[in-house]
This record gives structure tokens, C-alpha cells and sequence, in this order.
């Protein structure tokens, strides 16, 4: 049978003899391919909506329309002058409507105006009372409330008056990450050199399912053995002030995202081709060289892949720090200090907030940081690799 | 045929139909009896609209002392439904000024403006019951040579002003402080009955239930924490002076019902006085009985002291 006029060169070869079969669409490989791409979406939609949730939850303090200030009210009248009142003065004094005010009997109102003499007992003379702790000012920057001696950075939103400077939180997050991330790339970048290049075959079976191993640890149980066993060891150690702190909460970070920087680097350790080493070795290099010299320049979008991966776990993990952290938002450079971070602190306060009050919206912006974060960190990360990529094949 | 199907006893025809027959035959009883019990419960909730059910609202803190009272309640009293939920002595109130409860737990005492709301909502003061005490404890290290400090100091130490034992005649060594998370009602009456509404230091840290705050404080030399009634090894309660000087008391059932120690509140409920009858009313007396008083203790809170529980 002669085959069918082809349309381009690429498709010269007859398609009945078999050769382009493949390219066929099945129905069933049709209706997979479709499937995998609606869970494709799915997960591009889910990451979206997520965003879309935080942020309208956070939105009105972004846009200034909470506010914590307490209405200023004129001062109460003493029940006893409720006859001097004319009954439109009365209601407007009380606050009350027309149609209300036709139903209340003497008894009523007088109840009320005996409350509104309370209210004003109860309510706070402080100055403070009538600042938005929630506008970006009291957000961001140190002020002198009444009780301090000095402007601070303070974080109390159960208070007379709700304080809520997030400097402390960002902070304690960044130091956190900082410990963990210092302890954690050394270590799993080293393990995973030796794993990839330099280990012997049975060795590198035994190691590399240990290591991954980690991961499977639940993050709670590590944050109970950090507070209760780390903690103790570290502080008869080292003499240490404060059992719970900055530095143990990193440590245990640390080990909780080894596996994952660990894996990722091994990952794009092993993918550089066998050849460069070959040849390497070919040349006279040891081993040792032609892993540090060769194969890890080659491999450093990889690892820096792994790394920007591992501090997007640290600064998002929770369960570590809300445990062995000390949750003290205490500003502080010290890393010896206990610390709060933004994770913790959503996670500890979240369920017992009025929803849609402003304590419940300030945390919303919390995890709105959050998100923007990791989010710049892992699209300056990519970028970054983009332009090593370029510049080890030799593109720009 | 497949060898194993041979599982399902189905290579004798008879057998399937007499299977199926005996399930078809059964069948309609469960329905039967789901019907009947439908009928039973619609008829239930009917009556109960118009007799036995209360709805309870408020305080978390209360949440498990009230529903223990409703399990014991209940089980004396079978036709009468009594709903516990929390969410919070404000929720609590909200719930009352709506008519969507009809008593309100609450673990402080109501504010001006939420009776400003009740009043309008009901053009009468809500009903106030105190109905248990609560005490909390401050716990220092067993190896500490303190065993009482005054409220003032107690305050001064959490708020950061007195931040070295030696100060208080203890050794010299920074104090640790272990406060709770700001969602617990512990910290709460803590900020409210011990610091009088003043912050807690910075370096406070915070912790999330009781038992993790003794944990520290026993493996902590310098450590103070404060919490409800509770025991751990290493750790242990401090008597507490109402004022500097006076006669400093320890924390037991004896001297937190006789209001001797200081560190105390009154749990409550409340209620819109229009319905305080019926179901309602029993459940209330029975509560400020020595039945229900005896629930108190169980859970873990102190029973009111006689004087109180009949008015």
C-alpha cells in the first residue's frame, strides 16, 4: 500500500507500518492525560485560593479599616438627673432608637443609665485606650506605653490595651531559621558529597535511607525530644540560662529539615554526568578533587535548590518551635534567649480569637508575611539558579 | 467457575435464595424500628422545646465542669436534654443577649456594656449565680529556698520588675519565667486577679497547658510558673501573702473555699430572669446543691462555700 502524501518531512515515515503507533491517541491515555492535568490545576487552584483566604482574612488591616481604639464617650449623667432630661435627649443618650424607646418602661431605662455610670467606671483611663494598635505604625515601630519605662517592641493582644508590634515575631522566625539552616547546610550538603561521590556502594545503602529516615520523624515528637532531652543536655553543657531557646529551637529545625536539603543535593549531585568524573579521574585527579573541583561547581544549582527548599521549611515549620522555642516574643539579637515565631504564634493563638475581631485578623496577616516570604525566597531562588544554570553551560 | 469464589458458599443455588430471603425478611424490621425511634425522638424534641431541654453557653474553662454537671444532671433526670457548649464567657453573654441560650457559664463577671446589651435585649439586668470557686497555684522549683511571697511580689516578678531571686532573699540567680499561652483562661485570670491587668515580661514564656509548665519548673532551678492544683516531682507550691508581711497561706481546698488564700475567682452563671423556671430553675438549684456541688470537686475546681449556695 503506498503511504499517504506526506505534509512535512518530519512525517515522511509511513504511518501504518507501526513506527508512528505511538502516536496515536488511545482513549484511555487521552482520559489520563486529562485527569493529570486537572490535578495539576487543582493544586495550582488550591495554592491560589489559599492565598485568596489568607489574604481577604488580613485584608482590612492592610487596608487600615480595623481598628482596636475604644470609642471616646461624653461622660456619663447620675441616674438621679433622668428627669431632667427631656425623652429625646434621654434616647440619643442612650443610644437607643425611637421604636425601642416607645417600648421601654421607666424601670428599663433607668437600668440602663445606672450601666452606663458602670461602663464608665470600668473603662480604662489609660491614654493608650484610644490609639489602633493595629495601624502600621504600632505594627512595625517601638512606642512607650503606659507601664514601660522605654518605647519597646511588645506583642500582647490579650491586654487591657492590644498590643501587637510584630518586630519580635519576625525576628524570632528569622533567628530560628538562621540557627537551623547554619547547622543544617554544612551537614546535609557534607553528607550528601559523601553520599553521592565519595562513599563506598554498601556504605552509601546504609546512609542514605538513614538520613531520609529523618523525615519520617513527626515534627511534634521531635520538638518534645528537643524541650525535654536537647534541652537538658545543652544547659548542663553549656551552663545555660534559659532551658527553652532561640538556639535549640534552630537545632531541632536543623535536624527536621536535613533530610529534605539532604536528599535534593544528593539528587543533583547524582545527576552529573558520570563522564565528568571519569574524565577527571582520567587526568590525574584523586577522587576527593574531582568531587570538590568537578562535580559540585557542576551540581550548585542543585544544592542551592536544596538549600532555599530547606529555609523554606525552617521558617514554615511549626510544631519545633511552638514546643522548643520558649515562646517568649521578646526582642532580642541573643540566640540564648527563649523567642517566638510568626508560626507559633498563629498556631498557639489562632483558636481562641473572636473570628473577625482584630486579633484574629492581625494573625491572618501574619500568615500573609509568611506567604510572602517563602514566596520571594523561592522566586529569588529561582532566579538565582536560572542564572548559575546559564553560566555553567556557558549561555551568558 | 473461579476456584476462589468458592469463599462465598455460593455454588448451591438454594443457598443464595435462602440468603437473600432471610435478609429481605429482616430487612424491614431495622426500618420498623428506625422509623419508631424517628417518631420518638421528633415527639421528643417537641416536648422538649416546650419542657426539658436547656442549652448551656459560655466560659471554656467551665466547659468541662458543665458538662460533667449535665452528664450527672441528666442521668437523675432522664427527660431532660442539657446542651454544653463553649466558646467563651463573651460568647457566652452574645448567646444570652440572642436568646440563643438560656444560661450563660462565664468565668468573670459581666461587663457594663454586655448588661447594656442584655438589658435591651431582655429590658432586665441578667440574673448572676456564682456557682463554683477557682483557684490557680504558683510553683517554684523544689530546690528553691523560698516558700511564700506576697501578691505584690508575685506581680512584680512577672512583670519584670524583680528579675533576680536574690531580691527576695532567695539565691542569686536570674528568676525564669513560665506563663501560659494568651488563649488559655488560666493566663487570663492570672493577668486579671495577679498582675491587675499589667503585661507580662517580655521574656515570660509561654507554654501550652499546666502540666508542661510544672514540667519546666521542675527541671528548671530558677523557674517560676503558676497554674491550677497540681503535683509534679521537683516542683512545688508557694504560699501566697495577700499583702506583704501578712500571714502567707497555702493553697487547699480548705483555704481557697474560706477565701483565705488570694488567688481565687468566682465562677458564674447567667441567665435572663425571665427564664428562670421550670427545667431551668431545677437545673440551677441542683447545680448549687450538695450534689452538684460535689461535681465541682471532681472536676477539679472548689465547691462554694455554704454560705453562698442557697440564696
Amino acid at each position: 500500500m503506498p503511504s499517504p502524501p506526506s505534509p512535512s518531512p518530519s512525517r515522511s515515515t509511513p504511518g501504518w507500518t507501526g513506527i508512528r503507533r505511538g502516536q496515536h491517541h488511545r482513549p484511555l491515555e487521552v482520559i489520563a492525560e486529562k485527569l493529570i492535568f486537572a490535578i495539576s490545576l487543582t493544586a495550582i487552584a488550591m495554592v491560589f485560593l489559599i492565598f485568596l483566604f489568607v489574604g481577604r482574612e488580613a485584608l482590612p488591616i492592610f487596608a487600615g479599616r480595623v481598628s482596636s481604639a475604644a470609642n471616646q464617650e461624653s461622660k456619663p449623667i447620675p441616674v438621679s438627673e433622668m428627669d431632667k432630661l427631656s425623652p429625646d435627649q434621654l434616647r440619643s443618650y442612650l443610644n437607643l432608637t425611637p421604636s425601642e424607646f416607645k417600648e421601654m418602661d421607666r424601670e428599663t431605662l433607668q437600668a440602663l443609665m445606672e450601666v452606663r455610670v458602670d461602663a464608665a467606671k470600668e473603662d480604662t483611663t489609660d491614654r493608650d485606650a484610644l490609639v489602633n494598635t493595629v495601624s502600621w505604625r504600632y505594627l512595625l515601630m517601638p512606642y512607650q506605653w503606659t507601664d514601660y519605662d522605654t518605647p519597646v517592641y511588645v506583642w500582647q493582644p490579650v491586654s487591657k490595651i492590644h498590643k501587637y508590634n510584630i518586630v519580635p515575631l519576625i525576628v524570632g522566625s528569622l533567628k530560628t531559621t538562621l540557627v537551623a539552616l547554619l547547622f543544617a547546610v554544612p551537614v546535609s550538603l557534607g553528607a550528601a558529597i559523601y553520599v553521592s561521590q565519595l562513599a563506598r556502594p554498601n556504605v552509601k545503602e546504609w546512609i542514605k535511607p538513614a538520613v531520609e529516615m529523618l523525615s519520617a520523624v513527626p515534627s511534634v515528637v521531635l520538638g518534645a525530644f528537643a524541650a525535654i532531652v536537647l534541652a537538658s543536655a545543652l544547659q548542663s553543657l553549656f551552663g545555660l540560662q534559659y532551658r527553652l531557646n532561640a538556639g535549640l529551637a534552630g537545632l531541632a529545625l536543623g535536624i527536621s529539615s536535613i533530610p529534605i536539603i539532604f536528599s535534593i543535593a544528593e539528587d543533583s549531585l547524582t545527576s552529573v554526568p558520570r563522564s565528568f568524573t571519569q574524565a577527571a579521574l582520567a587526568l590525574g585527579a584523586s577522587r576527593w578533587s574531582a568531587a570538590w573541583q568537578i562535580v559540585v561547581p557542576a551540581a550548585i544549582p542543585g544544592l542551592f535548590a536544596a538549600i532555599v527548599l530547606g529555609f523554606g521549611r525552617c521558617i514554615g515549620e511549626t510544631m519545633v518551635v511552638l514546643i522548643a522555642s520558649g515562646n517568649a516574643a521578646s526582642l532580642s539579637a541573643s540566640l540564648l534567649e527563649p523567642t517566638r515565631t510568626l508560626t507559633a504564634t498563629i498556631a498557639a493563638e489562632l483558636g481562641e480569637t473572636v473570628v473577625g475581631g482584630h486579633h484574629y485578623r492581625m494573625l491572618f496577616v501574619l500568615g500573609t508575611l509568611l506567604f510572602v516570604v517563602t514566596f520571594l525566597t523561592n522566586l529569588a531562588g529561582d532566579i538565582v539558579m536560572h542564572r548559575l544554570k546559564k553560566r555553567l553551560e556557558g549561555r551568558s | 467457575m473461579h476456584p476462589r469464589r468458592r469463599g462465598y458458599r455460593a455454588q448451591d443455588p438454594n443457598a443464595i435464595i435462602d440468603d437473600a430471603h432471610s435478609i429481605l425478611m429482616k430487612r424491614p424490621q431495622p426500618i420498623a424500628g428506625t422509623l419508631a425511634a424517628l417518631l420518638l425522638l421528633a415527639t421528643a424534641t417537641v416536648t422538649a422545646a416546650f419542657a426539658g431541654n436547656v442549652t448551656v453557653k459560655g466560659s471554656d474553662t467551665m466547659v468541662i465542669l458543665g458538662q460533667k454537671w449535665a452528664e450527672v444532671y441528666m442521668k437523675s433526670h432522664p427527660d431532660t436534654k442539657i446542651q454544653v457548649t463553649g466558646g467563651g464567657s463573651g460568647t457566652g453573654f452574645a448567646a444570652l443577649q440572642n436568646k440563643q441560650t438560656d444560661i450563660a457559664n462565664a468565668s468573670r463577671k459581666i461587663r457594663a456594656k454586655e448588661r447594656e446589651q442584655c438589658i435591651k435585649a431582655f429590658s432586665k439586668n441578667p440574673r448572676e449565680y456564682a456557682v463554683a470557686l477557682d483557684g490557680l497555684s504558683v510553683y517554684v522549683n523544689a530546690a528553691n529556698k523560698l516558700d511564700s511571697l506576697c501578691l505584690e511580689e508575685i506581680r512584680d516578678i512577672f512583670t519584670g520588675k524583680i528579675t533576680n531571686w536574690k531580691e527576695l532573699g532567695g539565691a542569686d540567680a536570674p528568676i525564669i519565667l513560665y506563663s501560659r499561652e494568651n488563649s488559655s483562661g488560666t493566663y487570663e485570670f492570672f493577668k486579671e486577679h495577679v498582675l491587675l491587668g499589667r503585661d507580662f515580661a517580655p521574656k515570660a514564656q509561654t507554654l501550652a497547658g499546666t502540666a508542661q509548665v510544672l514540667q519546666q519548673v521542675a527541671q528548671d532551678p530558677n523557674g517560676i510558673g503558676y497554674g491550677g492544683a497540681a503535683y509534679g516531682s521537683g516542683a512545688k507550691h508557694i504560699k501566697v501573702a495577700a499583702t506583704k508581711g501578712g500571714e502567707p497561706i497555702d493553697p487547699t481546698e480548705e483555704s481557697v473555699i474560706s477565701q483565705k488564700y488570694p488567688i481565687w475567682r468566682h465562677l458564674f452563671v447567667y441567665l435572663n430572669p425571665e427564664l428562670e423556671k421550670g427545667e431551668v430553675k431545677l437545673f440551677l438549684d441542683w447545680i448549687r446543691s450538695d450534689e452538684g456541688q460535689k461535681v465541682v470537686k471532681e472536676v477539679g475546681y472548689y465547691p462554694l462555700p455554704a454560705g453562698l449556695r442557697t440564696k
